[in-house]
């Protein structure tokens, strides 16, 4: 089906099913209990988890598959949301257009970047990358204000001329009508899921970024990809110039870039510079090396990860420490909360810090490999035959450290 | 499975913090909530974004105790502090309309990217009536447009930027802290005295949005003394060493620097520029000067010996004399063992007034608070006499000019009072040029949902 | 021409402090091809030796002072440093004010410990592993160390003042003929600059006179045939990276009363110092040391107002402009091999 093998094609169902069920699966806390802290399952995360998953997706089609280690990738996912946001501003709150052109622009701007920076491998193409991403940030950030709006971040103004917006259209992002940050809520007993719009069309934009990313995998031009990785001189040898092979891939990650940038300003109508920086260019990396390079789901399971701990953890104070442990005798409660205070909270950057160490040297493989050792184990136990190597998951809530 | 569109996550957390295991009910019929997140059980829910990490860590934790402790007073606990000195008197410590206040916290980072996740977060996910804290003009900016959209109040925290109540202005918005007009209409006729009416100046600018309006803002002030603006120079963000826009001044035939930096900036650029001896200097016969508008505790602490005689103004400083200030000064001082910082003090102010005007409005809906707001005099809370005013939401208070002073006694009293400008002195039209024209508007205000 | 003259001046002393820390990065490269993201954090480390240092010669005892009070009206509790109570008044104080220089003798042996540490512990399973669990790992360490330092000092930038004698500036105008106020360049920057040419210096001499050296050297160019001679080459590169933490270390120190150290700044230096690596050239030293200062100075000139007014913003990004040229006209950067960090 889809043009896929038996297994690949049930991959992409189990893939599929994941993520429509997002909004249940991130919520496994009632809402009353002390656990509802690690619950996941609010509209802007779930649309981070999505747009970053595509994000992460397109920078491993370069990464994973050639090898070419991009530091400037923050800088289409920028581009992205300006345009996006500009077409906001010139035509409506309508987000395909700026969508469209969010993956054209963000295209052929990598098509340049790529051109130059691609005639040179290894680090030198990494610091190319990187130079022309922050010469992006810091030009957005301070001269070219009149454009971006600089620090503040280009957002859309009464009085813009929004040509196309009619009398009666949504005064936010929306799709023909569909608001993208209404939702729908469900209580069930002490639960409450969260059906958000925007949720579902990042959703569904993020299986079709992934069916892409599959076909691409497993296509000759993948296979091509791989052999620029494993040996280009050899390829050389061969009479193949594998230099339009990169640059298509070079460009295809950044235009899935660029969309995660337009998909952020689709979600919310304001860009920053920020998304330009380098740090930013390095979370997506990290995100894929964390996740498992060259893997197909491990990049999202990455970006899931990463942004978790993000929202979830700097959200733990001392009064929420207090109350999970306020069952306990009071010098205990205390010694506890000394305990977890510097991990959380405004700690939280040293929590991350610590398991991208152990991620690294306990799981070579990155957190994809955990997966299939664990589900190993589990296979051995019940003697089944081994299966493939893509054994795929969702971003889960990370392991509760705190607990 | 029962589907009720109309849930709001507030009511079911409200609802549960109070008892766990209470039997919770899974039908909704309660008529439409009328606005966001509008809190149904015995609890209301604040949401303190602050930077957590990042440069401006210590200032964004400064923030969290103050807003800690406003929430106690709020509730009854400990000493009551402003409380007792606020004019207005409907706030008798039960609570906001006797429901407890409780407060989620979150990490800005700085960045306007992770501060709208931040608040978000907070809206969606923990219910919260409004959002408190900042320590950014570029962050507030951003939080305040998610705060109209959201349909719950900001308040900003520490945002200098004239453009956060100028050109950005928004209905559900209010900001106590100064701007940077203020800050040069107070300083102008200090520096006057100071400094007489012939002085050239040399600007050095932080290369982004505040940067820009602080310079205008200064430019404007002093020229009108009669100053002459000699140069205006834009420096990157984080710069490091400022050595190459420093080495310049002096060849400029500049007798004042004025410096719009804030932060770890502003700390490296005045190290240096005392390091080149720009200060032991005689230029056009007189002594060379540097002027910091924007001054903070922490910026003091991180500049140390440097900015001694260095003049600067600020929002508010724990040495006032003020009935309010003292009682805010003893208890923030003896639970936390350090004088409040002033970026603290808007943002424990913000949350008496906010509670203040709910209790006022006698609701929690966003556009009850902000009629409740608009206009709205009192006394008892620093600075004097204060008004939010109706046409931008701003507050308009008495303004502090600063100079580090020359013996500090301890590390919290680098700087001292030099003048009290009074409010009728930093007032402007709300169609000021400088804050948007006559084409910056409010916007309607939002009850959200 | 003063103008030009001055900025010579200001990109020199940049350029000490990126190469120096170049310098560090790239032994580490060239020795044991690790790419070394904690360096930055390296360099932050090594400045916070000196906010130690300061620390523990201002260590006190409380005095309490009738005459005056605190900010609760308190009677205010003094603190009186021992060193002052020791050695006098006057000498405790001189002892405290030239808290940075000393910091230098707290500073080697911490960052060589810090450095042993890390090769052994962490660094050495992953000289096998491709270069991007490198980035990973050390990234991690790097946000571990600067989170510790975070809970120990804060987040705000610490004051951390040149001894009284090198405060102030020199006039270099005179010298040359100028008139007064024209070429001032602050003392302690000349002593920095002086201290990174010592340095620098004292490198390249170690690596180029000594026995230690010359093998470092053969195991930078062909690290198996050196082992296959029987040298333990595995030891000699712990000590070089135990160096090479001392080199961003003492940059470190002696940077903190032109830049007041903040956990943070470990992280603005890290993209920085890579640039300056690269455009030297993977694996050169002497590339690093010349790129550390070509940069630094054209950076100078970008931030004059006659080029700014030309070209806005260009101070902004013209570092990553001569990078991006370089690597476009010199393949391998100024001075870099062949085959090094190519794959």
């Amino acid at each position: 089906m889809f043009g896929l093998s038996a297994k690949d094609t049930r991959f992409l169902l189990i893939v599929m099913f994941l993520t429509l069920a997002t909004p249940i699966l991130l919520q496994p806390f009632p809402e009353n209990s002390a656990m509802a802290q690690f619950n996941a399952g609010y509209p802007d995360l779930m649309q981070k988890f999505a747009i970053f998953g595509i994000f992460a997706i397109g920078f491993n089609i370069l990464f994973g598959l050639t090898g070419y280690l991009s530091f400037g990738h923050a800088a289409f996912l920028g581009v992205g949301s300006y345009t996006v946001v500009w077409m906001y501003k010139l035509l409506s709150y309508n987000i395909l257009p700026g969508l469209i052109l969010s993956i054209i622009i963000s295209g052929l701007f990598a098509l340049l970047i790529g051109f130059i920076s691609l005639r040179r491998s290894g680090i030198y193409f990494s610091i190319l990358t990187l130079a022309f991403a922050q010469m992006s940030y810091n030009l957005a950030y301070s001269v070219l204000t009149p454009i971006t709006n600089g620090e503040t971040g280009l957002q859309v103004y009464s009085n813009d001329p929004q040509m196309l917006a009619g009398a009666n259209a949504p005064t936010s992002p929306h799709l023909f009508g569909i608001v993208m940050r209404e939702s729908s809520e469900f209580a069930v007993g002490g639960w409450v899921f969260t059906f958000n719009n925007g949720y579902y069309f990042c959703a569904i934009i993020a299986i079709l970024a992934f069916y892409l990313s599959m076909r691409i995998f497993r296509s000759p031009f993948g296979m091509m990809l791989r052999a620029i990785k494993t040996n280009q001189t050899r390829l050389n040898y061969t009479g193949l110039n594998p230099r339009p092979y990169t640059l298509a891939a070079f460009v295809i990650s950044g235009m899935y870039a660029g969309l995660a940038g337009g998909l952020l300003a689709a979600m919310d109508p304001l860009a920053g510079a920020e998304r330009m920086q380098w740090t930013a260019s390095g979370e997506v990396v990290l995100m894929t090396i964390l996740g498992g390079a060259g893997t197909l789901m491990g990049p999202v399971l990455g970006a899931g990860f990463i942004k978790y701990f993000e929202n979830i953890f700097s959200k733990i104070n001392d009064n929420v420490l207090h109350s999970w442990f306020a069952f306990m005798p009071d010098g205990m409660e205390d010694f506890l909360v000394a305990l977890v205070h510097p991990f959380v909270g405004k700690g939280w950057h040293l929590t991350l810090g610590i398991l991208f160490m152990m991620v690294v040297i306990f799981l070579p493989g990155g957190l994809v490999e955990g997966m299939q050792r664990i589900s190993r184990l589990f296979r051995r136990k019940k003697a089944t035959k081994p299966g493939g190597p893509d054994h795929e998951h969702h971003p889960k809530p990370a392991p509760h450290v705190a607990e | 499975m029962t589907i009720s569109k109309l849930t709001r996550r507030g009511v079911i957390k409200t609802g549960a913090v109070t008892g766990a295991g209470l039997a919770l009910p899974t039908i909704f019929t309660s008529a439409a909530s009328a606005f966001t997140n509008e809190p149904t059980g015995s609890t209301v829910t604040l949401g303190f974004n602050v930077p957590q990490t990042g440069p401006y860590a210590d200032e964004g934790l400064d923030e969290l105790r103050a807003q800690e402790l406003a929430v106690e007073h709020i509730n009854g606990m400990g000493d009551g502090g402003m409380l007792n000195t606020f004019s207005s008197k409907v706030l008798d410590g039960t609570g906001i309309m006797g429901k407890k206040v409780e407060f989620v916290t979150g990490d800005t980072q700085t960045k306007s990217d992770a501060a709208r996740a931040s608040a978000k977060s907070m809206i969606e996910k923990d219910g919260v009536v409004m959002i408190n804290g900042g320590s950014s003009s570029g962050v507030a900016i951003a939080v305040q447009g998610l705060c109209q959209e959201a349909g719950i109040i900001f308040m900003a925290g520490l945002t200098h930027s004239n453009d956060t109540t100028g050109k950005d202005r928004k209905a559900n918005g209010f900001r106590h802290f100064f701007n940077a007009y203020m800050s040069g209409a107070a300083l102008g006729p200090v520096l006057e005295k100071a400094y007489g009416t012939d002085r050239r100046a040399y600007h050095l600018t932080a290369d982004y949005t505040w940067g820009y309006t602080q310079e205008a803002s200064i430019q404007a002030s002093t020229e009108a003394l009669g100053w002459e603006t000699v140069n205006k120079v834009k420096t990157p963000v984080g710069a490091g060493d400022f050595s190459s826009y420093i080495t310049p001044v002096l060849q400029s035939g500049a007798d004042v620097l004025i410096l719009n930096h804030y932060g770890g900036d502003m700390i490296n650029s005045i190290t240096q520029a005392v390091q080149f001896g720009l200060r032991d200097k005689q230029v056009n016969g007189k002594n060379f000067e540097i002027v910091v508008p924007l001054y903070s505790e922490l910026m003091a602490e991180g500049a140390g010996e440097n900015i001694k005689g260095v003049y600067g103004s600020m929002n508010w400083n724990w040495q006032l004399q003020d009935a309010g200030t003292k009682a805010f000064v003893k208890s923030f001082g003896e639970k936390y063992g350090r004088p409040p910082s002033n970026s603290a003090h808007t943002c424990y102010v913000q949350t008496l007034l906010y509670a203040d005007a709910v209790t006022r409005a006698g609701s929690f809906a966003p556009c009850a608070v902000a009629e409740a707001l608009e206009g709205f005099e009192f006394d008892g809370m620093g600075n004097g006499p204060t008004l939010y005013r109706a046409d931008d939401h701003q507050c308009f208070k008495d303004v502090l000019v600063m100079k580090g002073k020359d013996n500090p006694s301890t590390e919290f009293d680098i700087l001292e009072v030099v003048e009290v400008t009074p409010r009728a002195q930093v007032e402007y039209a709300p169609d000021h040029e400088m804050f948007g024209g006559g084409e910056a508007s409010l916007g309607e205000c939002n009850n959200g949902a | 021409m003063e103008a030009i003259l001055l900025q010579i001046l200001n990109g020199l002393d940049k350029g000490s402090a990126y190469a120096l820390i170049a310098l560090g990065l790239t032994l580490i490269f060239g020795t044991l091809g690790v790419v070394n993201f904690a360096h930055g954090a390296l360099f932050m480390i090594g400045a916070f030796c000196a906010v130690v240092m300061q620390r523990l010669l201002g260590l006190s005892f409380d005095q309490v002072d009738p005459s005056k009070t605190d900010f609760l009206g308190n009677p205010l509790v003094v603190q009186m440093p021992y060193v002052e109570k020791w050695f006098g008044p006057e000498i405790g104080a001189a002892i405290i004010d030239w808290s940075v220089p000393l910091a230098i003798f707290l500073a080697i042996p911490v960052m060589i410990a810090l450095g042993f540490a890390m090769e052994r512990g962490l660094i050495k399973h992953f000289y096998k592993r491709p270069h991007a669990d490198q980035i990973l790992v050390t990234f991690g360490l790097a946000i571990v160390l600067q989170e510790i330092i975070k809970y120990f000092f804060g987040a705000n930038p610490i004051q951390s003042a040149s001894p009284e004698a090198f405060a102030g500036s020199f006039d270099f105008g005179v010298l040359l003929g100028f008139d007064p106020n024209v070429i001032i360049y602050p003392y302690w920057r000349m002593v920095y600059f002086l201290f990174a040419a010592l340095i620098i210096g004292g490198v390249f001499a170690f690596l180029q006179f000594t026995t230690f050296g010359m093998v470092v050297r053969a195991g930078m160019a062909d690290r198996e045939t050196v082992g296959l001679l029987g040298i333990n080459i595995d030891r000699r590169f712990t000590i070089m990276f135990g160096l090479a933490a001392a080199v961003a270390g003492l940059a470190g120190v002696m940077y903190t009363p032109i830049l007041s150290p903040n956990y943070h700044m470990g992280m603005e230096f890290l993209v920085l110092s890579f640039v300056v690596v690269v455009v030297g050239g993977m694996g050169s030293l002497p590339g690093a040391v010349l790129a550390g200062f070509l940069l630094g100075i054209l950076q100078s000139f970008a931030s004059m107002n006659e080029i700014k007014s030309v070209i806005p913003g260009i101070d902004q990004v013209i570092i990553y402009l001569i990078a991006i040229l370089i690597l476009l006209t010199r393949p391998r950067g100024l001075m870099g091999r062949k085959g090094v960090m190519e794959d």
